[in-house]
């Protein structure tokens, strides 16, 4: 397993020598990423955002790829990557949007390759994959990165992309976020494979194991495979060997399933933490630094749950009208027949209550 | 013009579309040197190139999910599923994704793609090769579903399904791919997705079909204008969008109709066909719509299949019920 640094924020290998701005790119949006999910979190508890699911201990698994990657590359998310969104250039209004059942959060910005968050597991691999394939036809020395968990490694989807991608040889990193657990089902439970980078050795492709807790790790590893994948040398398969330290969203509760012991061990190995020492030990990280960092991350916070509370409301036609480019008579009928409805509504029916959690 | 049986059009659309469009990509399993196993790619790969007719690893969810992937990217990707019996496990992929990503992007992402398969029985074909399921993909939203009935409609149609701007599932009638030569443009050309082609006008009763039934319910019609009855006969050519205006038309015309459909009864086409009727044309009812379908059994061995099709006593009897109600 590549660990650059360990969990005492110690090198375990000849440290790197990354720029200092690179370095201070990398701990202000695990930081803001950190308090952006703490808050989102908190928002849930107060029923201001609906289910959310926070990716609470797996910033470096985000920063680092997304900090490789070129804007012209393409992003494949799976459902927990905000560190990622936020790098990428996807809003923090359009992430807290999203969570608060409101299409307009997967607007994403033009100029932005990003795809929406994909929720059925895994299904984003193959359409990863076809994209690669398209900026190999055009000649791009472009590169598509993927995101899924340990979870969709089990997935159908998963192994016919990765045979796709190998067959064709494409410029495509996916990225495993082996988190330890898919909701309640641990990591032993999801495969018998030793490791998940091994599963790349049965499509022919490269597969490594990063510690996905360190995110100079998960930098370097990334970086290397972006090169490798634009240099037309292959897909890789990066196992991001990191830890949910949260629920699998709201609607969970962890302490179901799985021991505190295990918790707090991984807590030791927070991200943050042992960045913050490497930093520290090279002369980058003050008090007066973290202070400040804190402070714009959340006004930034702050402002993105403004203007999130504050958008207008949807329009009956927000279902309609982005079916088809363009839009079919029997839709238009539909939209008029609903528009009535709500206009001459004269019964009114409560919500109902539901009972125990759905993810 | 010039005659083509219904598998030489579609090669013939799948060509011209290659040579005007460079984004244009036709893959899935065989289509290559092959040409697929219908041949409906022959000799694309040949002169195109194996870059832009290739075969993929067998697998269909994969097959879809990649042509969705090249769609976003800004390309027009072509996908064979080999049979439409092969398609479940790219259901996913065209529900949860193709047909949504336009919407739940309010606009970003289109995804302009076409997956074409043959369907349908008749031809004595093993298990799992002759499904008629396309009242299934008819419930997903945001798809459209093109099925064409001749070898001049079944380029048109092509054509334009692959230039469409939304992905369009292409069903192709495997039992007519080579039973019928016709006039067939040499040009290029395109036959709008979304208008029904009225094949044969009629003033006693509506006949509405598409795809394999389309020849039965034209036979039909010729059988019932020797007994002195006018049948008007309607091919949906595709039934999302479904042109509901002309079938209505017709049925306030007439007052009788009757739709034939291979795939089994229940929750079938027909069903969303009368339903429609009954919502606008109650009055102009002569008698009830009647419908001649498949069963509600897997679509059966190849000895019991003509069991199965609608056929043309079927069709000729709910006609004599609807007539004489």
């Amino acid at each position: 397993m590549l660990k650059v640094i360990d969990q005492d924020g110690h090198l375990v290998l000849e440290d790197p020598m990354l720029d200092e701005s690179l370095l201070k790119d990398m701990y202000w949006w695990m930081l803001f990423a950190r308090v952006a999910d703490e808050k989102s979190l908190s928002l849930q508890r107060q029923g201001r955002i609906g289910t959310f699911a926070p990716s609470k201990g797996q910033e470096a698994a985000q920063v680092g790829p997304s900090l490789a990657m070129m804007d012209k590359d393409w992003f494949f998310p799976a459902f927990r990557e905000l560190a990622a969104y936020l790098i990428r250039g996807i809003p923090l209004k359009n992430v807290l949007l999203y969570f608060m059942g409101d299409p307009r959060g997967n607007i994403v910005p033009n100029g932005v390759n990003n795809l929406p968050i994909y929720v059925p597991v895994g299904t984003q691999v193959p359409q990863a994959v076809g994209a690669a394939y398209g900026m190999k036809m055009r000649g791009e020395s472009s590169a598509v990165i993927c995101y899924f968990g340990d979870g969709a490694t089990s997935e159908g989807d998963f192994h016919e992309g990765l045979n796709f991608s190998g067959v064709l040889n494409v410029p495509a990193v996916f990225i495993c976020q082996n988190n330890q657990w898919a909701i309640s089902v641990p990591r032993t439970r999801q495969s018998l494979s030793k490791t998940l980078a091994q599963k790349a050795n049965a499509y022919g492709i490269r597969g490594i194991m990063v510690d996905g807790n360190d995110v100079l790790s998960m930098y370097l590893a990334t970086k290397e495979a972006l090169e490798r994948a634009r240099e037309g040398k292959g897909p890789t398969l990066i196992e991001a060997f990191t830890y949910r330290l949260s629920m699998h969203t709201t609607a969970d509760d962890p302490t179901r399933y799985r021991k505190d012991d295990e918790l707090n061990e991984w807590l030791e190995r927070d991200p943050l933490k042992r960045f913050k020492i490497y930093l520290k030990e090279k002369g980058i990280w003050t008090e007066k630094w973290q202070s400040e960092l804190e402070f714009k991350a959340k006004k930034l916070t702050d402002e993105a749950i403004n203007a999130a509370e504050s958008m207008g409301p949807l329009r009956p036609r927000d279902l309609f009208d982005y079916m088809y480019k363009e839009t079919p008579i029997a839709l238009k009928d539909q939209l008029e027949y609903l528009t009535r409805s709500i206009e001459e509504k004269e019964i009114e029916e409560d919500a109902p209550k539901i009972e125990g959690g759905f993810p | 013009m010039t005659k083509m049986n219904m598998a030489e059009a579609l090669n013939n659309a799948l060509e011209m579309e290659l040579i005007r469009d460079e984004s244009t990509l036709v893959f899935g399993e065989d289509v290559g040197l092959n040409g697929g196993v219908f041949r409906i790619t022959k000799d694309l790969q040949e002169k195109f190139g194996a870059e832009r007719v290739f075969d993929t690893p067998l697998a269909e969810s994969c097959i879809v999910g990649f042509a969705i992937g090249l769609a976003l990217y800004g390309f027009r990707p072509i996908a064979e599923i080999q049979f439409m019996g092969f398609l479940w496990p790219a259901i996913d992929q065209l529900s949860s994704h193709a047909s949504r990503l336009r919407n739940r992007s309010m606009g970003r992402y289109g995804v302009p793609m076409v997956v074409r398969f043959p369907y349908g029985g008749g031809v004595r074909a093993l298990e799992h090769h002759a499904e008629s399921f396309e009242s299934i993909l008819a419930h997903i939203p945001g798809l459209k579903i093109a099925i064409p009935s001749n070898p001049s409609d079944a380029k048109g149609l092509l054509s334009s399904s692959i230039r469409d701007p939304d992905p369009v599932v292409f069903m192709e009638p495997k039992r007519l791919y080579r039973t019928e030569r016709s006039e067939v443009d040499e040009g290029e050309f395109t036959v709008p997705l979304g208008k029904a082609n009225v094949v044969r006008e009629g003033d006693d009763i509506t006949l509405v079909g598409w795809g394999a039934m389309v020849p039965k319910i034209s036979k039909a019609a010729e059988l019932m204008s020797e007994k002195g009855i006018s049948a008007e006969v309607i091919d949906l050519r595709t039934i999302n969008p479904y042109d509901y205006r002309t079938v209505h038309g017709s049925v306030e015309k007439t007052g009788r109709a009757v739709i034939v459909q291979e795939a089994p009864r229940t929750c079938g086409f027909a069903s969303e066909i009368i339903a429609r009727i009954n919502d606008k044309e109650i009055m102009h009812l002569k008698a009830p719509v009647m419908r001649v379908t498949g069963f509600d059994v897997p679509f059966p061995f190849y000895k019991m299949e003509e069991w199965a099709i609608p056929d043309l006593d079927r069709i000729i009897k709910a006609s004599r019920e609807a007539l004489t109600w």
